[in-house]
């Protein structure tokens, strides 16, 4: 018998995500957000989730995908990392689904930029593909490094 | 009864939980005798208590716990096995102490009860094994072993169980009640949760201006008070003065000052000020690894000290105080100070730098060098430190509580490490701005006054030098900042006003242009997510009345990002007492302009009235002099050239010109150009004085020319008497 994971899905730019269902907090609808001046380009702006301060990040821009077009507002994958919650910006939010770990592959090489640096494999699931995001490295931005090079 | 000592009631709320605690872990001793971490647990309380007794002249506990520990340290060694009649007599003796110590509570004094019996069997129980047959016998038959005398043994319990009980009728709070341990962690949800009620509040508040019933806005005003004097409660229960941790340093000092052969003083100043508890256990460590090295490395021996015309004591100085919300700590030591070249070179043999970076770097960058991993500069490793490891330990555990470290030094008078730490978890006034369509949140702790311009005053009333641009508040020249071009954000503001928030930063002042100025509201300090820690510019974000997320300003590292104080001004402090000894300096503001064959030359700022442009037609011509019609009057303008034996200043323009004005009178020196404006301490040199020029000092790290602007005013127009300060 293979393993069984959960994973959380959701959709950007035609693409189909997922992040393991255990460090999902929650999902949420857009919120009005804070912008912040200077951050860096991923960073969406700030949101008031229940009297905490949680960072989001737009993740069209983190991967290197084009802009949302239209007025489609994001939705907020609300995800734990070992530095505190982060939101995901997404398109549109799939079901939870059982992915099997026989189906795992690592991620293609001709997967693009950014995008290839934060997506662990890939399962191949009937009719189409589910990327696996690492939360972990997506909650990671340039900015972090730059600071730390500079001091 | 005469009121108890503190340190008695210390004494007493902690020895009553020791004794709680022993009762348990003698108890469980007697389940495993062999458990030898227990024991020595159960030996350090009651060695502890002992010592503390003598301590406070309290000499019948005294002797009790003293048989209590010989008992006890036998056992320790091994020579005796705990059985059931040693814990009896063990746990006799902790009611004996209870109840003695509940004497000392109700009176102040001992009781009088006699505790010989007690005594004495201890001490029969010391002498040696108890024979086989009473190991396993029952309590009794361990008193009938005993020695005759040993029969009053019950009544010293009788006594023990009386006093106590009748104790507890008639009770008022003792010391213990009256204290609590709490978990540190219970404090935080606590202090988490105020925050959410003050967040709460304030937007119930906001909520009430739309009301009019009477009884719901009387409601809401009892609800902002105690939920004010809630938070103030709270906030109280996690302070406490960082003497905590100072209090122990005299003695570090000193142990290290005679391992190294010096002599060291230590001076403390701002004790009192009070840190979260989370940031004092922080900051301990650290602090301590400074003060260390400020003696090991710092503070020269006397004879190196005398040699160089410095006394033989050393002083390591321990400063705290509050300043824009935040916690500053300074160590400053008197010692040899670091020398950025041998820092240079260190750290280009470490490998952390190459030489054309560290050629490259200002001196404050290399000084900041010793924060990096692997990198000491002691010459020999000893056995304080040197080993490598040590400030860039320093900065990562400041850095954990989201503080800063920065060192300051001059070589041959000392150096001073800074030390910032943010109030993370405090709740504190501020002031909202608005600027780009977004709300910021400004700590009031920075704030001084606010100015607002309309109109006319808009227009005229800010002066430009190139892009800066400043405000002259009351004759002083105030530096502006646009808050709107810091942060790459469009001013959505009205050009007919002016907004300036006027702010401390550094001890100096700044203005702070915003599009417009909101209220004041108690915010709480949330961090920020890693993701933006990259953007120093911000101390941390609040939620605001309407559940709005606002961004708190770090006023500090706007005006450093800003660069409104100049390149040089971060030192100014600490080599200020520095340079005084070495001779004549003084901290002040600098105007820098080039122009008439000089380079770089400097005149104090205070000496400025105005700094102005004019075009070439506006000049005229007067008695051979050049002169502009400047409010109302005819101002003679001096071309600098001619008075510094250098060409004359290009006709540009337009011109530029710096006013001098006294009693009524003008006069405007023509100058090339305005490079900067810049506070700094320096001492001048007298070897280049000439004609016109004061002397020269390093301002910026080059070189400058100090100005005679006296000298020069006079001469060009005898009646003007300009203020000599320069």
């Amino acid at each position: 018998m293979t393993s069984q994971k959960q994973f959380s899905t959701f959709v950007l730019d035609d693409l189909y995500f997922g992040v393991e269902v255990l460090s999902v907090q929650e999902v949420i609808r857009y919120q009005d957000m804070t912008r912040v001046p200077l951050a860096p380009n991923a960073v969406q702006g700030l949101i008031n989730l229940r009297g905490q301060i949680v960072t989001a990040i737009d993740l069209r821009r983190r991967l290197g995908l084009p802009e949302r077009q239209g007025d489609v507002r994001p939705m907020n994958v609300v995800v734990r990392t070992t530095d505190g919650i982060v939101s995901l910006l997404v398109d549109e939010i799939g079901d939870v689904l059982e992915v099997d770990e026989a189906d795992f592959e690592r991620a293609p090489e001709t997967i693009s930029g950014a995008a290839r640096a934060l997506v662990t494999g890939v399962y191949k699931l009937k009719g189409r593909l589910l990327l696996a995001l690492d939360v972990e490295q997506t909650a990671v931005l340039e900015g972090d490094v730059a600071t730390e090079r500079r001091n | 009864m005469q009121p108890l000592d503190d340190v008695v009631k210390e004494f007493l709320v902690e020895s009553l939980e020791n004794l709680d605690r022993l009762d348990r872990a003698l108890v469980e001793l007697e389940q495993d005798p062999h458990d030898g971490e227990n024991l020595a647990s159960i030996f350090r309380t009651i060695h502890t208590l002992k010592g503390t007794c003598g301590f406070l002249g309290f000499s019948r506990l005294e002797a009790i716990s003293h048989v209590g520990e010989n008992l006890l340290s036998r056992m320790r060694d091994g020579l005796l096995v705990l059985d059931a009649p040693i814990t009896t007599g063990l746990l006799e003796m902790v009611d004996a102490i209870r109840q003695i110590l509940a004497a000392v509570e109700r009176t102040g004094a001992e009781n009088d009860t006699d505790y010989g019996a007690l005594v004495a069997r201890l001490n029969e129980l010391n002498r040696g094994p108890v024979p086989p047959a009473a190991v396993a016998a029952p309590e009794p038959s361990a008193v009938a072993v005993a020695p005759p005398d040993t029969v009053t043994v019950a009544p010293p319990e009788a006594v023990a169980a009386t006093p106590a009980a009748a104790g507890r009728e008639d009770r008022r709070p003792g010391v213990a009640d009256t204290t609590l341990r709490v978990d540190v962690g219970q404090l935080d949800k606590l202090m988490n949760l105020v925050g959410e009620l003050v967040l709460a509040r304030n937007q119930i508040i906001q909520f009430t201006a739309t009301q009019t019933d009477n009884a719901f806005v009387g409601a809401t005003q009892r609800l902002n008070l105690v939920t004010s004097e809630l938070q103030e409660g709270v906030m109280k229960t996690r302070m406490q003065p960082i003497d905590n941790v100072w209090s122990k340093f005299p003695r570090v000092v000193r142990d290290l000052a005679t391992t190294c052969g010096k002599q060291v003083r230590l001076e403390m100043v701002g004790k009192d000020t009070e840190l979260d508890k989370t940031i004092i256990e922080a900051i301990k460590d650290p602090l301590t690894h400074v003060v260390r090295n400020s003696v090991d490395h710092g503070i020269e021996p006397p004879a190196v000290r005398l040699a160089r015309g410095k006394p033989a004591e050393g002083v390591v100085h321990l400063r705290a105080f509050h300043e824009g919300g935040q916690i500053n700590i300074e160590i400053t030591d008197d010692g040899a100070g670091i020398d950025p070249d041998k820092v240079r070179r260190k750290a280009v043999d470490r490998g952390l730098v190459t030489a054309e970076q560290a050629a490259r770097m200002s001196d404050h960058d290399v000084l900041r060098l010793i924060f990096m991993p692997g990198f000491s500069t002691a010459e020999a490793i000893t056995n304080v430190s040197g080993r490598g490891v040590g400030m860039d330990v320093v900065r990562t555990n400041i850095e954990r509580i989201g503080g800063t470290v920065d060192i300051l030094s001059t070589v041959g008078a000392g150096s001073t490490l800074k030390i910032r730490i943010p109030l993370t978890l405090a709740i504190i006034p501020a002031l909202m701005v608005a600027t780009g369509g977004e709300v910021f949140a400004l700590p009031q702790v920075n704030l001084l006054e606010l100015v607002r311009l309309e109109g006319e005053q808009a227009r005229t009333g800010l002066e430009r030098i190139g892009n800066a641009s400043f405000y002259r508040l009351r004759g002083n020249l105030l530096p502006l900042v646009p808050l709107a071009q810091e942060l790459g954000l469009t001013s959505q503001c009205d050009p007919s006003v002016v907004n300036i928030v006027v702010l401390k930063a550094d001890d100096r002042q700044f203005g702070l242009r915003v599009d417009a100025i909101n209220d004041t509201e108690e915010i709480v300090v949330k961090p920020l997510g890693k993701q933006l820690k990259s953007v120093q510019v911000f101390a941390g974000a609040t939620i605001m009345g309407d559940g709005h997320v606002a961004l708190i300003l770090d006023v500090n590292r706007i005006a450093q990002q800003a660069r409104v104080f100049g390149v040089g001004e971060r030192s100014v402090k600490a080599t200020a007492a520095a340079a005084s000894k070495q001779g004549p300096a003084d901290t002040q503001t600098w105007l820098l302009f080039r122009g008439g064959g000089a380079d770089r030359l400097a005149i104090p700022l205070k000496l400025v009235a105005r700094l102005e442009e004019f075009a070439t037609a506006d000049i005229e011509r007067s008695g051979g002099h050049e002169v502009v019609q400047y409010r109302g009057e005819i101002m003679p303008l001096i071309n600098l050239g001619r008075f510094l034996g250098g060409a004359d200043v290009a006709p540009a323009d337009p011109r530029q010109v710096i006013v001098f004005s006294d009693k009524g009178h003008s006069a405007g020196l023509v100058v090339e150009q305005i490079l900067d404006i810049v506070s700094q301490s320096i001492s001048v040199t007298r070897s280049h004085a000439r004609a016109g020029v004061l002397g020269s000092a390093v301002i910026q790290q080059r070189v400058t020319d100090l100005l005679d602007v006296s000298a020069i005013v006079r001469h060009a127009v005898p009646d003007f008497q300009a203020d000599s300060a320069a």
